[in-house]
């Protein structure tokens, strides 16, 4: 007959240590993410468009297929516009990731009451949001400044070091921008994940804040007669802030400076409902 | 052919917290006038002890701040005053290393409804600080010794109720944590589910590796595991007693049951100035001072009355619950 016999001893090995904690919320999330056929599909349509670019960089620098097709030399310009296009095109394909996956990130946890399991554990809330939010922010730089900056490289290594080094800023104009917008989106999505706690809703009102908010500021301007409604707008602020940063000429209803203080707000507010709500237990006063 | 499981008790303990390695002179818990104050809400008010025991009862009536005060314990809420330490800890400033060695089983149902037990401990265990390969070696060990072995790779959110409990005792104790804070383990669980919870928080008790908190509002559940108890009543502390000592003072009671007794037998006992009830062949009597059962088989055998049973019949837990309550 077998003998189960089970009982306990200290355990000796060494512990990881304690900043490193966070690598493994970002680990499991990221593989219950990937098990969607849909979002492997959606992110892999993410990357449709940079290897467009990526082409297009090449024939820019091809004189013998431009000729071949009969298109004079220069028609392609890689230039900070054309950067620009790439970044508002991956701009939205990272709204659409942020939509599928950010609500789910957080709201399982706190619909199943999750929570106080990870805080009564050497894990801080910070190291949560942290851990949480990271999925996102690389699966987001996937799909923007990293192929942005590989496509910046690309057109250096065939343009020259003299193209490389009077458009260098553009690729700090590539990294600031994605940095801020993966930011954004971020928080939002977690930050309404956070309060609705179900999936589905937090990822019908992430879609509500960016259209509806930009519908709402429309309405305040056209009837306010005023230029503030475009603060409700978070898709034209970021306009205004890339526009700025990679200098193209577009005249804005609001300054640049405005347009990063509303961003920036954006963000608290975001951070700070997210740390009232991501929390062992609510306290009802 | 023998199969041995272990689970081990958290690294921690021996390499890096000097307060555990001299345990002995320091309370388990210490509180010095803690309260907790919600709005306007006192909810706990001023609780000072010293708990020292190996397996600590938390009672209260509904209300009466059990789960609040093991929140406080765990960080999850700040203190309004006074201070609370855990193994020499304080909460307010230590709670990293205290959370290191703690591990807790909440009341309510918390999990992760898509993931896999095994997945789900795995994870806990690594939150605690465990390398990858050894939470996932800990996780299966975790589950096999709460009973989920055949189970631990179903997803989480198909458990019933009674495996949902073990699974959260087995993600509180797969890192080895040298104090187990359970809170109402036995909440919904039936009758036979109720029994195996009590015994394996028994035999984490007998194995003296851990310390454990337990929490709970049913009396018999604490009264089956644990050695001391502390009763909340309207977030104070209402009674606090070891419930051995508690029992071995109430040995005054005694019941017996007879054959051939008469009134005699009565009038001789209750001479000795003993109170008796008597009903049918049984007796009840509370011991006079110095009257000693010696004396009482003394009586019977001069009166030829064959005692068939005695017993000393100890306050249970819902005496001194209820005493405390109406202190």
């Amino acid at each position: 007959m077998a003998v189960y016999r089970r009982n306990y001893k200290p355990y000796t090995g060494a512990l990881t240590p304690a900043w490193s904690r966070w690598l493994i919320l970002f680990r499991y999330s990221r593989r219950d993410l990937f098990r969607s056929k849909f979002l492997t599909a959606l992110f892999v349509a993410c990357f449709f468009y940079p290897v467009m670019c990526l082409l297009m960089i090449y024939l820019a620098h091809s004189a013998s297929f431009l000729q071949e097709v009969g298109l004079p030399r220069g028609i392609i310009s890689i230039d900070n516009r054309f950067f620009f296009h790439f970044m508002s095109t991956q701009g939205v394909f990272a709204f659409l990731l942020t939509a599928f996956t950010g609500p789910g990130l957080i709201s399982p946890d706190l619909a199943n009451g999750a929570l106080p399991l990870y805080f009564c554990r050497p894990f801080s809330r910070a190291e949560y949001v942290l851990g949480k939010s990271s999925v996102l922010a690389i699966l987001l730089s996937q799909i923007t400044w990293v192929p942005g900056l590989i496509l910046f490289v690309m057109q250096a290594s065939l343009a020259g070091a003299s193209w490389t080094w009077s458009n260098l800023w553009i690729a700090g104009s590539l990294f600031v921008s994605s940095v801020i917008w993966i930011a954004i989106l971020s928080l939002l999505a977690m930050a309404l994940s956070a309060w609705v706690k179900w999936r589905i809703v937090a990822g019908a009102l992430l879609l509500g804040v960016m259209f509806f908010g930009a519908g709402f500021g429309q309405a305040i301007n056209a009837v306010m007669r005023t230029e503030s409604g475009n603060f409700f707008n978070l898709a034209y602020l970021m306009g205004t802030v890339w526009n700025a940063l990679f200098q193209v000429d577009v005249e804005h209803a609001i300054p640049v400076v405005q347009a990063w203080v509303a961003l920036l707000v954006y963000c608290t507010i975001c951070l700070g409902l997210l740390m009232r709500k991501v929390r062992a237990y609510e306290v009802i006063r | 052919m023998s199969t041995t499981t272990q689970l081990g008790v958290a690294a921690v303990a021996s390499t890096t917290t000097p307060a555990v390695a001299s345990t002995l002179p320091l309370p388990l818990i210490d509180m010095q006038g803690l309260s907790v104050r919600f709005g306007n809400r006192d909810i706990l008010c001023g609780l000072t002890a010293s708990l020292r025991g190996n397996s600590i009862g938390l009672l209260g009536p509904n209300g009466a701040g059990k789960s609040t005060l093991i929140n406080t314990l765990l960080g999850f809420y700040k203190s309004s005053a006074g201070s609370a330490r855990v193994f020499g800890y304080d909460v307010g400033t230590q709670i990293a290393k205290i959370r290191g060695l703690v591990g807790y089983m909440p009341e309510n149902d918390a999990f992760i409804s898509k993931m896999s037990a095994v997945s789900f401990v795995q994870m806990m265990g690594e939150l605690s600080g465990l390398p990858a390969e050894m939470a996932l070696e800990r996780a299966h060990e975790a589950l096999f010794y709460v009973g989920l072995a055949e189970a631990r790779y179903r997803p989480l959110g198909t458990y019933s109720l009674g495996m949902k409990q073990l699974a959260k005792l087995a993600q509180a104790i797969v890192h080895g944590p040298k104090l187990l804070i359970l809170d109402e383990p036995t909440n919904g669980l039936d009758p036979s589910a109720r029994q195996r919870m009590i015994r394996m928080i028994r035999d984490i008790r007998d194995g003296k590796e851990m310390r454990i908190v337990l929490c709970s509002h049913l009396l018999r559940d604490v009264e089956d595991t644990c050695d001391e108890v502390l009763i909340l009543k309207q977030g104070r502390i209402a009674h606090y007693s070891n419930l051995d000592e508690e029992r071995r003072a109430n040995k005054r009671f005694l019941e017996l049951e007879t054959y051939g007794a008469n009134g005699d037998f009565t009038e001789a006992i209750e001479k000795l100035g003993c109170e008796c009830a008597v009903t049918a062949n049984r007796m009840k009597m509370i011991l006079a001072d110095g009257v000693e059962t010696r004396d009482i088989f003394r009586l019977a055998a001069e009166r030829q009355v064959r005692i068939r049973r005695m017993n000393f019949r100890r306050d249970t837990l819902e005496d001194i619950f209820l005493k405390a309550m109406e202190s």
